[in-house]
């Protein structure tokens, strides 16, 4: 309950801040556009607003499930064989020298301008953070309790999974956390190259229309959902942990 | 269960250049209780580990044999000096874990017994995190008693428990392991004196057995001879190294 009144306040405090820029700087509306007006914006175009969102969401979530599960999937083969990771973590580290921002034009010559290209951008992005956050948690399993399970008999299959996954559970928490804050700049960077719909399709409509306060909505919006994802997932994590049983 | 064999272990240890323990023998009787005190950092930890087959990072010179010639990974259950208590299981969880690691269905009942007769039934569904060091300790010790194995080393098993819980244990940890080969690592001559069939003695030094009274473990605390004993093996303990 805390939390939520420390939210509102912090909501509260970011709307008085706002508006006090707007206020004090004389900000005419089409550079910085004051609460009550985006909020209007957002209640007029609320419907418009919905189904874009709904867009971005999809490429998302997709987005999501699809680079988690394939993260998961790396963190365990490397983890589980040397040979993997002699050959392809090397490759992996190094393609994360190039920006993913830089593959976007290339997607979207490749797979048009639907969700598609957008749920790869989101995946190009989280796939590291995960892969490499719960990658980290396997390899680091405590000494010790690796020494009861071999004692004990563990076959390495039952070792990692009775005892190396749910320790790097924490671990990858940490990587889908941070996952559900990328996944949305993925999808948002893809509508912006080129979209049919979606969030940032809609800002840089709502800009080339010169309708201010519908961008400044439409951001809003792409904030809360993004926070929200981020809470939800926070939350997912938060029980996964304490179910492990 | 398969019969309980000796153990015996002869040679010295050493990090690279510098020796942790010169050439000792140790003899472990089959079916018995052994017990290995000596001041903290002497390599006790060390020798259990090297009868376990894990890794400990010194360069061991010499043999480990198993009294019937058969290799002893694989049968040894091995208690360490931290609890180990996996966070994500509760106490149930953490007692029945060896079955689950092998894939065979976890003896729920027995170990409700064990955890009930270690005084823990009302923390049977707690995480580890809920409880005390001594009750981390005890369920540690469930879940080394549960395996069943015919060698078990304890590397400091009643550490953490006030004297009455200790005494208990160590009855219920004579009574359970009842015809198998234990050593027990200790810093309690008292308990050397109560438990040890055998008493071993290191240090930087070496090593020296002390001879128990004629009674056999487990001995009656009280008992004159014990507490002589157990002046013996403090007086001992005591005395520089040579
Ligand atoms: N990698 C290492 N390199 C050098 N010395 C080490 C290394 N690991 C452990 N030691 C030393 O080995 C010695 C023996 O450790 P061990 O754990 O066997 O002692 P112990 O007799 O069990 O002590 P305690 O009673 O405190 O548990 C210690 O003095 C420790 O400092
Ligand atoms: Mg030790």
């Amino acid at each position: 309950m805390s939390g939520v009144w420390r939210g509102l306040a912090a909501a509260v405090l970011f709307v008085g801040l706002w508006q006090a820029l707007v206020t004090l700087a004389d900000l005419p509306p089409f550079i910085l556009p004051g609460p009550v007006r985006v909020a209007g914006a957002l209640w007029s175009n609320v419907g418009l607003i919905a189904w874009h969102a709904g867009i971005t969401m999809a490429e998302v979530l997709i987005g999501l499930a699809l680079g988690v599960g394939l993260g998961i999937a790396t963190a365990i083969g490397l983890a589980v064989s040397p040979a993997a990771r002699y050959l392809i973590r090397p490759a992996l580290v190094a393609t994360q020298s190039l920006p993913v921002f830089a593959l976007a034009p290339i997607l979207t010559l490749w797979m048009g301008y639907g969700i598609w290209s957008k749920v790869v951008m989101a995946v190009l992005i989280i796939y590291f953070p995960v892969a490499s956050a719960f990658f980290d948690g396997l390899m680091r399993t405590p000494r010790g309790w690796l020494d009861l399970g071999h004692t004990m008999g563990a076959s390495p299959a039952r070792l990692l999974w009775g005892i190396r996954v749910p320790a790097a559970i924490p671990s990858l928490a940490s990587g889908l956390r941070l996952a559900a804050v990328y996944a949305p700049i993925g999808a948002v960077i893809g509508e912006w190259v080129g979209a049919a719909g979606g969030l940032g399709y809609l800002m840089l409509l709502a800009n080339g229309r010169v309708k201010i306060d519908l961008m400044f909505a439409t951001l809003l919006v792409l904030a809360a959902l993004t926070l929200l994802l981020h809470r939800s997932v926070g939350w997912a994590c938060d029980r996964l942990v304490a179910r492990l049983d | 269960m398969t019969p309980a064999p000796g153990i015996t272990l002869i040679g010295a240890a050493r990090f690279g250049e510098s020796p942790l323990f010169p050439p000792v023998r140790l003899e472990i009787d089959p079916g018995s209780w052994s017990c290995l005190l000596g001041p903290s950092g002497c390599g006790k930890t060390t020798i259990l580990r090297l009868i376990a087959g894990l890794d400990t990072g010194v360069d061991f010179d010499g043999h480990i044999r198993a009294s019937d010639g058969k290799p002893l990974p694989g049968r040894v259950a091995y208690m360490a000096q931290t609890d180990l208590l996996m966070p994500w299981l509760d106490v149930l969880g953490n007692v029945t874990l060896g079955a689950r690691l092998r894939g065979e269905t976890p003896d729920v009942e027995a170990a409700e017994t064990l955890v009930e007769r270690l005084g823990l039934s009302e923390h049977a569904h707690k995480r580890p995190t809920k409880l005390s060091g001594g009750q981390r300790q005890r369920v540690a010790l469930a879940r080394t008693l549960m395996e069943d194995r015919p060698v078990v080393l304890l590397d400091e098993p009643f550490s953490a428990l006030d004297a009455r819980t200790r005494a208990e244990m160590q009855d219920l940890a004579a009574e359970t392991l009842e015809g198998r080969t234990v050593l027990l690592v200790t810093h309690d001559p008292g308990e050397a004196a109560r438990l040890g069939d055998r008493v071993f003695l290191m240090d930087r030094t070496g090593m020296v057995e002390a001879v128990p009274p004629a009674t056999p473990a487990i001995r009656p605390a009280a008992d004159s001879e014990t507490l002589a004993f157990q002046g013996r093996l403090l007086d001992a303990l005591r005395e520089p190294a040579a």
